[in-house]
């Protein structure tokens, strides 16, 4: 912590009147409990004992998880699906470094994390003692912030500013390193009920004039394309979106971050961009006179080879953070600050343009370039699955994603109408991320059926999150789309390296049995007749499920846009 | 091109390594850094030489900028300022070099802090230019040890 906020702390424990004394473990349950926190991740272990023992009659809820990378997750999938700060509690050592890949999935999809964890009493740090391990150095360049916290007074002051800073500007995980003996000592209880940050200040209301700028650009343009990433859902822009994109008749494609942030049923948006983009959303791109990238960083998997990407179009870019703007892609217009304030003051400051012609052009390429795949007579496709899912959802569900072919055909055929209703693992591309993050949204959302669809791959990189969920009672329906293979590795292997699949077969348990196993229902579908009974009956269960679906092998994700690639070279499939 | 970067950073552990870190991750390359204490309490300064194209040190000054622990990032490199290195030179000395050397060194305004029976030490600060005429003056007598400081940097006025 700052010089000046030790100084802050010390000031104000010398004030009258005296300031109750508490344990540092009971200031920790006692902050988090100030800041609106219901529910805690974690995994207990020897440096983290005193707080599971404050925690004990706390009244605060605690999800306990089988692996402390499930636990993280299920807290980033908590916050995913509710806009809150999730917590994640684990011990020192094993523990910390265990969430170290959760941390970073948080870090680049900027999702707000408050994550505690124990350390070694101070006087053993540095000594290589048991247990230990540097977590502040290891977690430095994955966190948004760190602490090691030095006194016990200062725990209050560093919880408070850890979560202003985890959910303010562009949110990212905060870690809170905190070693044994700080947890047991007592101090005085000084909480603040404000954050100061004098380095620290994010810029939320756009500059005025930049948006008049903004504004005359988009009146001018004929073929304007709103480019909308997770931004717009981390702000909570989603309603100003769009109320924007009818009064300005732009069309709009989300990225797989964005999905949800704008109803796939509207007539203008046109599906996500990129490596498995629409046609069209990637025609649009090329052909735009306008980009305006809302909340988006211009991933590699969105833009393709860089210097042909959007090649006809100006680029405004808004964004929270301005580290983001011309990173990637030279930008025309920046435009700084949070995207509803952004969409609010544009909506003031700009008059529709013409684009009467562009949307029609667009829908001419939907109608004839649409998503598709060849269905089979007997043999189940993934797609259809989805498909079948999306039918009977009607977006109404919370979906969790793990990461390769079944992550794309989630993206491609799952019409997602609200934000936060879409969990998947964007910058990292974490397997493994979608069963946990299922379980932190079912937490978070304990009325509302919360989907994961995982491959036979990723299922098992945290399949041990299954006791978690029944110890929970958590009603979750998982989805299985098995096809014997690590599906994405495998068909790059088959398109660029000659169909010679090294290491991508692979075998799994019987997940039905499995399911039963860990107490749960378990069905499966090998025919294309059984796929709606079968996700009927798991739908409707009212406890969770494992429904597996034994799908064709080698199948395909397209449109496919190779890796290194213009936009405009896609391969759109058999 | 070759960049001067101030910056006004927390005092505190681990800053240091946060910044360095940061440089790493990103593949920037420092040339120099520098780092001291201000006149406010709790307040360092670094001054840090990078070279870099313009855009790759517009992305440094914006990842600098979002650190939780940096007030400021100031690039001095186009603005009126003054930047001084302190370097020390361990050169071979014999007593009939020796005059010369001490001789030589005059102008610079360098010091000799140090004379052994094999060896002469000298101590000089400057700008980059004046340094490098210095240490290539020296460099035919046998350099045994050169230590810079790296620059520390100020704007005028």
């Amino acid at each position: 912590m700052r010089a000046e906020a030790y100084q802050q702390v010390d000031n104000r424990l010398a004030e009258e009147p005296v300031y109750e004394m508490k344990s540092g473990a009971e200031m920790i349950i006692e902050c988090l409990k100030r800041e609106g926190v219901d529910v805690i991740f974690g995994y207990p272990g020897g440096a983290v004992i005193p707080i599971y023992d404050a925690l004990y009659d706390s009244g605060l809820k605690h999800v306990l998880s089988r692996h402390e990378q499930g636990a993280i997750h299920a807290a980033d999938g908590y916050a995913r699906s509710t806009g809150k700060v999730g917590v994640v509690i684990g011990t020192s050592g094993p523990g910390a470094t265990n969430l170290v890949t959760g941390i970073t999935n948080a870090y680049m999809d900027s999702i707000p994390l408050v994550v505690l964890t124990g350390q070694v009493p101070t006087s053993y740090i540095g000594t290589d003692a048991f247990q230990e391990a540097d977590i502040t150095g290891i977690t430095m360049p994955i966190t948004k912030h760190n602490y090691l916290v030095q006194r016990t007074q200062d725990l209050p002051k560093i919880l408070k500013e850890a979560f202003y800073i985890a959910r303010s500007g562009r949110p990212g995980p905060v870690l809170i390193d905190i070693p044994k003996d700080i947890s047991y000592d007592v101090a005085p209880f000084y909480y603040p009920e404000s954050v100061s940050i004098p380095s620290y200040q994010p810029t939320i209301e756009p500059n005025p004039s930049q948006v008049m700028k903004v504004a005359k650009t988009i009146e001018q343009a004929k073929r304007p394309l709103i480019l909308a990433g997770g931004g717009v859902i981390s702000s909570g822009a989603e309603t100003e979106l769009l109320q924007f994109v009818e009064k300005m008749q732009i069309p709009v494609t989300t990225t797989l971050m964005g999905l949800g942030g704008f109803p796939a049923s509207h007539p203008l948006w046109l599906g996500m961009p990129g490596m498995h983009g629409t046609v069209t959303a990637n025609r649009a791109i090329q052909n735009a006179d306008l980009l305006i990238s809302l909340g988006a960083r211009f991933d590699d998997r969105v833009t393709g080879k860089i210097e042909r990407f959007a090649p006809k179009a100006k680029i405004v870019h808004v964004d929270i953070d301005p580290a983001e703007v011309g990173k990637i892609i030279p930008t025309q217009l920046p435009l700084v600050g949070d995207i509803k304030h952004v969409l609010v003051q544009l909506m003031k400051k700009t008059s529709p343009g013409d684009t009467i012609e562009w949307i029609e052009q667009l829908q001419q390429w939907k109608k004839e370039k649409p998503l598709r795949y060849k269905d089979s007579k007997d043999g189940i496709k993934a797609q259809y699955v989805i498909e079948q899912l999306s039918n009977y959802t009607k977006g109404d569900a919370i979906i969790s994603t793990d990461v390769g072919q079944h992550q794309m055909w989630t993206a491609q055929y799952y019409k997602f109408e609200k934000a936060r209703t879409l969990l998947t693992s964007g910058g990292l591309g974490t397997m493994g991320f979608g069963l946990p993050a299922a379980v932190g949204a079912q937490v978070g959302h304990p009325d509302q059926k919360v989907v994961c669809i995982s491959g036979d791959g990723s299922i098992q990189m945290n399949i041990q999150e299954l006791a978690t969920i029944v110890q929970q009672k958590l009603p979750l329906k998982i989805i299985i789309l098995n096809n014997s293979y690590l599906g994405m590795v495998r068909q790059w292997q088959q398109i660029f390296h000659d169909c010679r699949y090294s290491c991508t077969f692979m075998t799994g348990p019987d997940f039905v049995k499995l399911a039963e196993a860990y107490g749960m229902l378990g069905i499966r579908a090998v025919k294309k007749e059984e796929v709606t009974e079968v996700l009927e009956q798991g739908m409707k269960h009212n406890g969770p499920v494992i429904m597996e679906f034994m799908v064709e092998e080698e199948e395909n994700v397209f449109p496919f846009v190779p890796p290194g690639a213009s936009l405009d070279e896609m391969i759109e499939g058999e | 091109m070759k960049y001067t970067l101030s910056l006004i950073v927390n005092d505190q552990a681990g800053v240091l390594t946060r910044i360095a870190g940061l440089f790493n991750r990103r593949g920037f390359n420092i040339d120099s850094i520098t780092v001291g204490k201000t006149e406010e309490p709790g307040l360092s300064r670094m001054t840090i030489v990078v070279h870099g194209d313009k855009r790759l040190v517009e992305q440094i000054k914006k990842q600098l900028h979002k650190q939780i622990d940096v007030h400021k990032v100031i690039d001095i490199t186009n603005e009126p300022m003054v930047a001084r290195e302190l370097i020390m030179i361990k050169v071979k000395a014999t007593p009939q070099t020796l005059p010369e050397i001490t001789n030589l060194i005059e102008p610079f305004r360098s010091t000799v802090v140090d004379v052994a029976h094999s060896t002469i030490t000298i101590q000089a600060t400057g700008d980059e230019d004046k340094l490098n005429a210095i240490i290539e003056l020296l460099r035919p007598y046998g350099i045994k040890d050169l230590v810079r400081t790296g620059f520390a940097a100020i704007q005028r006025g």
